[in-house]
């Protein structure tokens, strides 16, 4: 075989390796700037005015969406439930599941895919457009790193506020199921909530908030990292920011299964 | 007098592309060196190598004779605090308003309170001529030349023995840019501060330059005080001066 023939034989292969070896250096990077912003996150000197900042942006600004989210969430699973429960005669534990439900799983997952949306993408085009307009060097230049003035501030603010918005989801999801099997499905108002609360537990309620905390470190991290790495003018900056809430997104799944295994294994 | 800033060799490739060729040059005590060069010529990245932004493939930047590559967090906090930039965009942070932009460097040292810093940018804004009623506006809300002027009172707040300046008039009408121009010049000068300015605007280069280095394709083709530049056989420099399509050095489009 001649060498241009074999050369192009082996074109697909070195796509391939290419495309692996890519992979393995943004994941090997986006680790250490994680570690990084964990790092920064834990230790001294921390810039409590920006911390309080980034606490009222991405916690106090996604209530709303957070909360109908849950509302909604809690409803229409009651609903499923119930239509689910009544093929063999369970519709009794729809308080039951869905108070599971929402504080185990739907709670932080899907407060935490609205935060994707919201604030993961919110960070990576406001650090984006600081990268484009030199405001990142000018950190530099002034010897504020990066890291401690942006990054750990976000990081902070997004372990600590994830988890109450998810007690917060928790609860509005809950009540949205009670509205709906009070109102449409024949429940007892009382009875829903006694048994909502007699079958939660702590555990449950923590392995979310746990969930929660991973996940606010998730988005901001990603927000963070392709904000301060775009480049390319104002469609770099765009798509920093779109790649900020699909990479956020994927990982959350990816992070909710690896906790549940592991709760499931602890007995959590 | 030993150089303040040196460039040793210095070479930086971004890909296939290399953007310096050994450049070599010296910025001494209280003086100002100017570079000129096209668009693409390699200055903004021969200015990033001597903040230390961009790390050298090849060859060495000194502070005071210490290797920037090799220097600690701690020496490197030491060296940016006695150098300033003013950025050509300004680069000032648009959350906060102009006095937190000013005094940013101090209160983020510590030891400064925030009311002390806030009188400490006022003054700093008097030397570049802005009011203090300017101290409570945000960068938006001012126009392009008072935004050189915060960001150039940034870059003295501390007082600094370096200060570099990336385009320092580029986009301002003539008059704001010899305003600028000025006020760079008698600042640097009762700073008793060395400057590096990298620019295309000769009127520019002339008025605050001692000396002038033009750039080419990475590399220094030549170096002269501004009343050289009009008398030099050079011919890049003729090119450059003339403003000529046509010479060795290609239009950057």
């Amino acid at each position: 075989m001649s060498g241009p023939a074999f050369a192009s034989l082996l074109s697909p292969v070195r796509a391939v390796g290419a495309a692996t070896l890519g992979l393995l250096r943004a994941t090997g990077a986006l680790a250490i700037f994680a570690a990084q912003a964990l790092l920064a996150a834990v230790s001294p000197p921390w810039h409590a005015r920006q911390i309080l900042q980034q606490v009222v942006r991405i916690g106090f600004y996604s209530l709303p969406v957070v909360g109908v989210t849950a509302v909604f969430i809690g409803a229409a699973l009651a609903l499923n439930i119930y239509t689910g429960g009544a093929r063999f005669n369970a519709e009794s534990f729809v308080p039951n599941i869905v108070v599971l439900g929402i504080t185990r799983e739907l709670g932080p997952v899907f407060a935490g895919l609205m935060l994707a949306g919201r604030v993961s993408a919110g960070i990576a085009a406001e650090l984006g457009a600081m990268r484009v307009s030199q405001q990142i060097d000018a950190l530099y230049t002034l010897s504020v790193p990066a890291e401690r003035y942006l990054v750990a501030p976000r990081v902070i603010a997004g372990v600590l506020v994830l988890p109450l918005l998810v007690l917060i989801a928790d609860i509005l999801g809950v009540m949205g199921g009670w509205l709906v099997a009070t109102t449409a499905l024949d429940f007892n108002g009382q009875v829903y909530l006694e048994n909502t609360l007699s079958f939660v537990t702590a555990g449950d309620i923590i392995s979310g908030l746990i969930k929660a905390a991973v996940f606010g470190f998730i988005i901001t991290v990603m927000g963070c990292r392709l904000g301060l790495t775009a480049g390319g003018g104002a469609v770099g900056v765009g798509r920093s920011a779109t790649l900020a809430v699909v990479s956020a997104a994927m990982l959350i799944f990816a992070a909710n299964y690896l906790l549940t295994s592991l709760f499931v294994g602890i007995g959590l | 007098m030993s150089a303040l800033l040196s460039y040793e060799a210095v070479s930086k490739r971004y890909g296939a592309r290399e953007v310096l060729r050994g450049v070599s040059l010296e910025v001494l005590p209280g003086r100002s060196l100017v570079i000129i060069g096209t668009s693409g010529a390699g200055k903004s990245v021969t200015l990033r190598c001597g903040l230390g932004l961009e790390r050298p493939d090849a060859g060495v930047v000194r502070f005071e004779g210490a290797d920037l590559a090799r220097e600690s967090a701690t020496a490197r906090a030491a060296r940016l605090g006695r150098m300033g930039m003013l950025f050509q965009g300004g680069a000032l942070f648009d959350a906060l308003p102009v006095w937190e932009n000013v005094a940013f460097r101090p209160i983020h040292r510590g030891g400064v309170g925030r009311k002390a810093a806030r009188e400490l940018a006022i003054a700093t804004l008097a030397k570049v001529n802005l009011a203090p009623s300017v101290a409570d506006q945000l960068p938006s809300e001012l126009s392009g030349g008072m935004q050189k002027r915060v960001a150039f009172a940034r870059a003295i707040v501390d007082t600094p023995d370096l200060i570099f300046f990336d385009e320092p008039t580029t986009g301002l009408d003539p008059i704001t840019a010899d305003a600028v121009n000025r006020l760079i010049r008698t600042t640097v000068s009762s700073l008793g501060a060395a400057a590096v300015t990298i620019t295309h605007d000769l009127a520019s280069a002339r008025f605050i330059g001692d000396e002038i280095a033009l750039l080419h394709e990475g590399v220094i083709r030549w170096r002269g005080s501004p009343v050289d530049l009009d008398t030099t056989d050079e011919p890049h420099v003729r090119q450059f001066v003339a403003g000529l399509a046509e010479g060795p050095i290609r239009a950057a489009f």
